[in-house]
Formats: C-alpha cells, structure tokens, sequence
C-alpha cells in the first residue's frame, strides 16, 4: 500500500514506455499496479519521412520518429524517465529570453543542448531586449558533487523525474509557478543519493554541473575512452574523459545489460583519487622508511627476500585485493604455481581460506538472475546484502521494478534504507531458518511467486554464520528448483562487491585446504588493502603491489607501482560473470608500469619465467583456463544440471556448519569510501563529511528521516 | 605576396565596416541597464524564529476528525488526494497562514514525501506561507474591477489602514491588504475578499465603513455594498419585465 502512495507521484504511462525502450525483448506481463486493464501490445505501423517503421502501442510520437532515424530536439524527454509533458522545446525562444548568455564562463558549453538547438534551429539575434531583466533564481546546494546555476535552469524537470524515480530521493521538486517556477528542495537540503551525478549528464543546460569538474576544462579537449568502472563488481561501463596524462571526469556509457546509462557517484566523481597518493616509483624499506629504487634493484630484492624468508611451498602466498585485473591475477597464480604454492588468497575476512561456496561451479557464485533480469523477478529476497551501497545502478533497477510492478522485496541483515519498501525477516541465520520453514507473511508470498530471486550478499562470504546460511539457501533452492532454477530462470544469485571477485573465483585463485592453514614466510600483495595487519607474520617479507599508498603499501619491505584501471587495458569479469575489457585511457604515472608485466618481469627474476611476453600470449594462457574470460560483454549462463550440482555440492560441503546466532552486518559503512582510489579522493572525503557524517550542512531534522519511509 | 598584406586587409576591411555602421545608432543600452525582475514570493524555504520545523504543530481533535473524514473521500492509496483541503483545514487552524510545520504535518498524516506538499503548498497562491492578520483583505484588480476603479478601492483600502502597502500587514496586526486577480464577481465590480466573504460594489466610502466594522470587532454584511441584492440591473429590469406567464396560459382549452 505504501508504495502506491510513491508511485502515483509518477505518470503512469512511464510503465509502458520503459518497457518499450528498456525492455525491447521483454515477455514479462504487465503487473502495473493501478491500471486495472493490462496493456495491449499492438504493433502500430507508421510512415516517418516516407520510412515506415512499427513501433508498439503506447509509444510517443518522438519514440517513432527515432526509430525511423528522425531525431527531435527535445530537453524534458528522456527516454528512461517518465513523460513529463512541460515541453520546453515549444517555447525556447522563452527560454532563452531568461537564459543567461554566460555560455562562455559556463561548463556545459560545448555539449548543452540549449546552445546546439539554438545554433542549430534558432534565429541568429534576439527580439528580446531585456527591459524588465531575465530571471534570476538563487542556487541551491545540492551537496560537495552537483554544483548549480539556477539561472541557467530550462525547467524540463529531468533532475526531479530522475531523483524522483530512480534514484529515489523524494526530496527534489518543483516550488511555484509559471515564470516563478524553480527546481529544487525548498527547504535547504542536500541531494544525498549514491546516483546523484545522473542529474548533471540529463541536465541539457548548464544549470546542474558537475563541482569537482567545473572549470577544468572544455569538452572538445577531452579524449574520450570507453572503459569499465571498477570501484564496484557490476562493471559499469564508463567513457573516461582525459586531457594529456590526466583523468578529467568519468561519465557513464549506456549498456542496457548492465547500467544502463547511470553510474553511481563513486565511479563518476572518484577519479581525483587517481592523483592522490599514488605510488609512483619503486620502493624498498630500508629501516623505517621507504626508499626509492630502480625497477632492476626493486625486483632483485623481491627475488633475494624471497631467498632470505626461506619460503618454500605453501609458504610463499599471495593476496588479491578488489582492483586487481584479471590478466595479473592469472599470472600471479600461475607464478605461485610455478614456485610451489597453492596459497593463493583473498583480500577479504576470511579470505586466507577457499569460501563456503567453493568455485567449482560458477553459478555458485555468479549473479546468475543477470543485472537486467533483476526487473523479471517479481518476489526478491535480499540475504547479508544492501544493494544501494553495493551496487548502486543495481539497485535503481530494483526500485523501478518496485514502482511499476508488484515487486516485493524481503531483506535478511542489517536494517538499511534502501529505497524502496521491504519486509524485514530479521537480521541472523534465524531469520533465514524461518523464512525456509515458510514461517511468516513474505515466505508465503514467495512460495507463489512465479520468479522469485534471492540475492545473496558477498559479505556472508566473512560471516561466522555464512556457511550456515548458504547451506540452508542451496538446499531451499535445491527443494524449490522448479522455479527458482529453470532453463529460462536462475533466481540464486550471488552480489559480489569487489570488481576482481568473480575473475579470482573463475580463475580459482583461492587456496587449497593445506595452503590456507600454512603460515606464510613470503607475502605477495596484489592492490590489497583491506588486509588485516595481523593476519601477516611479523617475520614474513611482504611485496605490495598497486597503485596507492595504502594500507598495503605501509605493510611491505617492497612496493611496486602498478597501473589504476584507467592506465591499463585489463579484462574484468563483473559480478553476473561478464567479462569486459576495460582500455588504457591513459599512461600510468611515473615508473609505474602494468600489473602483468611487473609479474612477468619478477618471474624472470626469481628463476621461473612465464611463458608468456605479451598480452596476446597471456590472453591465450586465459583462455586455457576459462574462454569465458575473453568472450567479452557476453555471458555463459549455467545449465539447470550444472546449477543443481554446484547447488548440491555447496549444501554438502557446508552440511555440518554450526549456527552462531550472530547478526549480519552490512558490508559497506561508508558508500564513498570502499577502496584504495575512493579513499585518496578528495571529492569522496568531501561526501563522507557530507553525507555519511552529516557535517558541514545545516540537515533539519526531516532530512535525516529515511527516504523510504514515505515511499 | 608580403606577409603583410592580409593584415591590411583586415584593416582595410574594419575600417569599411565602421564605416557601414549606421552613425546615427543611439548607445541606447548600457550592459547593466535591465532592472531585476522580482517575484512576490520566495519559492525556497528559510528558517525564522516564527517559521521552522521545530515548531509543533498537529490539528485538535476537532480538525482531525474532519481531516480523517476528508481523507475517506478518496481510495486509501490516493489519500495524498487530499493535500489541497488538509492543508486549507490546516491554514484555518494557523490563524490563515501555513507554516512549514503545517506542511510537514500534512505530509506525515498523508504519508507522502514533504516536498510533494511544498510543491502544492507554492504552487497556490492561496496558501499564505508567511503569517498574516486577523483580517484578509484581498483587492481584486483585474480588468472588471480595475474598470470599475479597483485601484481606487486599493488605495482607500491601504490608506485607510494606515498607509501599508499590498503585500503588507498593519502594525496591530489586525489587517493584511493584497492585490489579487479575478475572483469571479466581475458583475459586483469592484470587489474585495475579507476572510472567506466578498464585499462587492464598492465605493471609496462603504470600502471604509466595511474596514471600520472589521476594526471595531463586528462582521458587516457580505455581499453587494450598494443596495442591490446579487448582481441585478442596478437601474432596475430593462427586459423581463412583464408578468411572467404561468402554466395553462395561452394553451388550448384542454390543457388550460
């Protein structure tokens, strides 16, 4: 009933036309909520410009036109937000009567939609003259990321539609009227969404920009590069704008399979982390400090270290942290291979040991609903996880589905607001142990469901109970195969948080039973940085490789500099098991130098080369080991009898977990700060002052109610 | 060619377009010669002591169960259908005005996100969202009342208060003048609103005798000031004015 409410501050005519633009092969009928008819989908056959093209019923004239390549300039449509029907394309000679000429001191010039429809359509002089004075609307704060011009705003209500729907932030509007109309919270209020940046990209004028950005620079000196974003596993895909040797900003690149066209804030204003801290030339701690080397001597005293520890077997390990890429994954493994090992680990609680799930199978630990096969399901049971921070661009597509379907949602863990309404079945191994026995009202309505989804948290992964947990989950799915696991439908899916995860659990780049419990004398560290101090022998040589200095780096008697995702052209295998290829958009800093290439090199080194010495060669090592990892932007979806086997061998291999009770937490205390980049970024710090400690802005006391609560 | 030549060219070329200049074009405007343009009410919220959301506010019980009953008027999942007459009932109950609070409030007992509300709340003019005096004094001006001499009627009504200006509340508190558009009593023009009534036909004088009621406390009559009972010929009937014929009149026999 709460979710009405929300949805009817929406046109309702959005339901049918995301579908037509989002959902092109969608067989899903339609569950709107409120209109009591179903939407008949007829074709309807129109002739544009003497092209004919069959558009589906329900579509605007302007989704016609498109498709018959007769594009309309507009500013309030967008084809992934509801139809406003304020055009301001009708009146733009209004528009521009009160739009400040300040295209020159203004960011958006160069890509603004109001200068390239008035150039392109518009007369080349005024008949305004200006005798009453334009417009003047004050600017509001939006927070440390959106900066605003107000005087520059069109009115087209994209950033409302956007907030409003999918970024679920209700606290964005329109206050007066006519001429007087203006955008924004009325009363002072930051705009605290993980997906605010989108308001900048769908502002077609200057009045929301980006504020880390603005004025640095203009877009026609920008190399743009198509890449994937790393900060979270759902690989979205970005284009990296860059001047020289420098990252300029981040914006998103539509995909449909995986973000559609949003990024969350993290991929899109982190970037300034890439200045920060960054390791730049080898280092070798001499005493208590660092001291620069060169690449010869600093893999000369890898090599010696590994001589001196007298590591020999299992005892020579090495951790992988969240932004490693996979061709350095593969041959760090292959290089520990090589010198013995099997102690090949994880940069996670727990990660010194294989995980619960084992990797033998991958729908065991994939997101095998796919990102937009999230939108079928239509019973979604959330396990140890919270979306919103995890995977931002996830979670909007859950809360799309919750308002224009009769999507219900339950959630196991740690109470969060996660944007749209759900039922909260407690926060232990308990809670599951209920829902599986079909205790309570959201197990029921599970049971009915015709596709169910449970999405399972990577975090259970660390968890005392998560062996527990997924020892009940393989075997409720196992029991309720005949809909949760079909030819058509996998709905047991894993959400992995670190963008290495699935390429590391593909490549099993994880310990073996002996391995796990050694103690190691050589430690390699690739970008891990969430290790635990502790964890790591007093007496054991560490080797730290990455690209910050992190906690890491502070732990090693040698650093070496490795390129950040943007300076090199990796694969990356997101959380669904879609490998993507992200491109050097440019070079890495200094002496610094490819993750792979800096492995390769120190095989050569310590005695045992790889045989491979170019990527092309490494590439075809990886696809001896997994095609999957180079059949880029597809996905290899499990079979029903390979799902049920992995499914099978994770309830036995967890058959004698013991339950502990204790609650599940969430992963994420601090959305903007998750990594070694978001960590030096200063634009992130600003937000976790912001947004996550509340400082700096007058917050009343509204504002810290959550934004679900109305929805 | 010498590498001097486009330039003179380009000098030669300036020197021909000064010279086609029309020399008679008036500097007619100056870069900052536009005056700011500014609307009557602020669109943004700003806390004051006698405005921010820390000041409680809820309806008695009285209004509560009129606003419950309001709200069974609409399906229970269209309950924010009833924003516009909460928030009047709310106005009513804060001496004419609707705080932030009363917003909030509404917002609460409708379950919808507050902004909804601000946005309704500044889209009507008739949500006054900064307090006003005990008497409402709106002047219509729009064309009929304007012909009729609203602005006379204005001026009366703002000099008779003390010399405020519209838009302002008089020292005492007791009255607020604003100008308004039509309120659709453009045959009783001109017109004004005091509270919920309408005081049409008005002159220069019985705009004062009203004011005078109101200051002295009392409640004079609504409606026309000038002796007509609504909005007929006040030079009496010039059509119509025969007896009306009644039923049976000028039928046949059978039906008479």
């Amino acid at each position: 009933m709460l979710r009405l409410v929300s949805s009817a501050s929406k046109p309702s005519s959005a339901g049918v036309l995301a579908k037509v633009v989002v959902a092109p092969s969608s067989s899903r009928s339609s569950r709107r909520t409120f209109s009591s008819t179903t939407a008949k989908k007829a074709d309807i056959t129109l002739t544009v410009d003497g092209k004919e093209v069959t558009v589906p019923q329900g579509s605007a004239l302007i989704q016609a036109c498109e498709a018959a390549g007769a594009t309309i300039p507009r500013f309030c449509y967008h084809d992934r937000l509801a139809i406003a029907g304020n055009c301001r394309e009708g009146v733009m000679e209004f528009l521009l009567a009160n739009h400040p000429l300040d295209c020159p001191i203004c960011d958006q010039g160069g890509e603004c939609d109001l200068q390239d429809q008035s150039m392109r359509y518009g007369a080349d002089r005024t008949r305004f003259h200006e005798i009453s004075g334009k417009r003047a609307v004050e600017d509001k704060d939006l927070g440390p990321l959106v900066k605003t011009s107000m005087n520059r705003c069109i009115q087209c209500t994209r950033c409302v539609r956007f907030a409003n729907e999918v970024a679920g932030v209700e606290e964005l509007g329109t206050t007066g009227r006519g001429n007087d109309m203006q955008i924004g919270t009325y009363v002072a209020k930051t705009m605290n969404s993980e997906l605010s940046g989108n308001v900048v990209d769908l502002c077609p004028v200057g009045a929301l920009t980006s504020k880390p950005y603005a004025f640095h620079a203009r877009p026609w000196e920008l190399k743009h590069t198509d890449s994937v974003d790393v900060l979270d596993a759902v690989g979205s895909n970005i284009r990296v704008d860059s001047r020289g040797l420098v990252v300029m900003r981040v914006q998103p690149r539509p995909n449909d399979d995986v973000n559609e066209e949003w990024i969350s804030d993290k991929t899109r204003y982190a970037y300034d982390g890439l200045r920060f801290q960054r390791l730049t030339v080898p280092l070798v701690k001499q005493g208590d400090r660092f001291v620069t080397v060169s690449w010869e001597d600093a893999l000369a005293s890898v090599a010696d270290g590994l001589v001196r520890s007298g590591a020999k077997g299992d005892e020579i390990k090495a951790i992988a942290g969240h932004l490693a890429d996979t061709e350095s994954l593969v041959a760090l493994k292959d290089l520990l291979n090589r010198l013995g090992s099997d102690n090949t680990a994880l940069d996670h609680v727990g990660g010194h040991a294989a995980p619960v799930h084992a990797v033998d199978v991958r729908s065991n630990y994939l997101f095998n609903s796919t990102i937009p096969g999230v939108e079928q399901a239509d019973v979604i049971l959330l396990v140890g996880t919270n979306p919103r921070h995890e995977a931002a661009v996830l979670n909007s597509r859950i809360r799309k589905s919750w308002l224009h379907t009769t999507l219900e949602v339950g959630l196991i863990g740690e109470r969060v607001d996660t944007t749209y309404g759900y039922d909260y079945l407690g926060a232990d191994a308990k809670a599951l142990a209920d829902f599986v026995a079909g205790k309570g009202e959201f197990a029921k309505k599970f049971k009915e469901a015709k596709r169910p989804l449970i999405i399972v948290g990577s975090s259970l992964v660390e968890h005392p109970d998560g062996a527990a947990i997924f020892n009940a989950l393989a075997k409720f799915t196992e029991a309720n195969k005949e809909k949760l696991i079909t030819p058509e439908w996998n709905g047991f899916s894993v959400l992995q948080r670190a963008a290495s995860r699935a390429a590391a659990y593909d490549i099993g780049f994880v310990p073996s039973k002996k391995a796990s419990s050694t103690k190691p004398k050589f430690v390699y560290l690739l970008n891990a940085d969430e290790v635990n101090p502790k964890d790591i022998p007093e007496d054991a040589f560490v080797v730290y490789q990455g690209h910050h200095g992190d906690l890491g780096a502070q732990l090693a008697d040698v650093v070496l500099p490795g390129a950040a995702y943007t300076e090199k052209g990796m694969t990356w295998v997101n959380t669904e098991g879609r490998a993507q290829l992200g491109r050097a958009a440019v070079p890495p800093p200094g002496a610094s130098r490819e993750d792979w290439k800096i492995i390769r090199a120190l095989s050569e080194i310590v005695g045992t080369p790889l045989p491979y010495d170019d990527i092309l060669s490494l590439r075809d090592r990886m696809w001896e080991i997994s095609p999957t990892l180079l059949r880029y932007d597809s996905l290899e979806p499990t079979s029903v009898d390979v799902a049920l086997t992995g499914l099978k061998a994770l309830a036995a291999g967890t058959a004698n977990a013991k339950v502990t009770g204790e609650p599940i937490k969430k992963p994420i205390d601090n959305f903007y700060q998750t990594d070694p980049i978001s960590r030096a970024s200063v634009t992130m710090a600003q937000c976790t002052r912001a947004f996550v400690k509340g400082e700096d802005y007058g917050f009343s006391e509204l504002s810290n109610a959550s934004e679900a609560a109305f929805a | 060619m010498s590498s001097a030549a486009p330039a003179a060219m380009f000098a030669l070329r300036a020197v021909a377009r000064r010279a086609r200049l029309p020399s008679s074009r008036p500097l007619a405007r100056s870069i900052s010669s536009s005056a700011s343009r500014r609307s009557d009410a602020l669109f943004v919220h700003r806390d004051t002591p006698y405005n921010n959301p820390k000041i409680p506010f809820e309806f008695t019980p009285e209004n509560l169960k009129r606003a419950q009953e309001i709200i069974s008027h609409y399906p229970p999942q269209y309950k924010k259908a009833a924003v516009i007459p909460l928030l009047d009932l709310g106005q009513r109950q804060n001496k004419g005005w609707t705080s932030i609070s009363v917003m909030n409030y509404v917002a609460k007992l409708l379950e919808m996100p507050p902004m909804r509300v601000y946005e309704v709340a500044t889209f009507y003019t008739m949500f006054n969202r900064e307090p006003i005096g005990e008497h409402f004094v709106q002047v219509c001006t729009t064309t009929p009342c304007m012909l009729r001499g609203a602005y006379e009627i204005l001026d009366t009504v703002c000099g008779h208060l003390g010399g405020i200006k519209p838009g302002e509340t008089t020292k005492d508190g007791k009255f607020t003048v604003i100008e308004v558009e039509c309120q659709g009593a453009c045959s009783n023009a001109p017109m004004m609103v005091v509270g919920d009534d309408f005081y049409e036909d008005l002159t220069a004088e019985t705009t004062r005798k009203v004011l005078d009621a109101f200051k002295k406390g009392e409640k004079p009559k609504p409606g026309p000031q000038s002796g007509r009972h609504t909005s007929e010929n006040s030079a009496g009937l010039t059509a119509l004015t025969e007896k009306p014929y009644g039923p049976g009149e000028h039928c046949t026999p059978e039906f008479a």
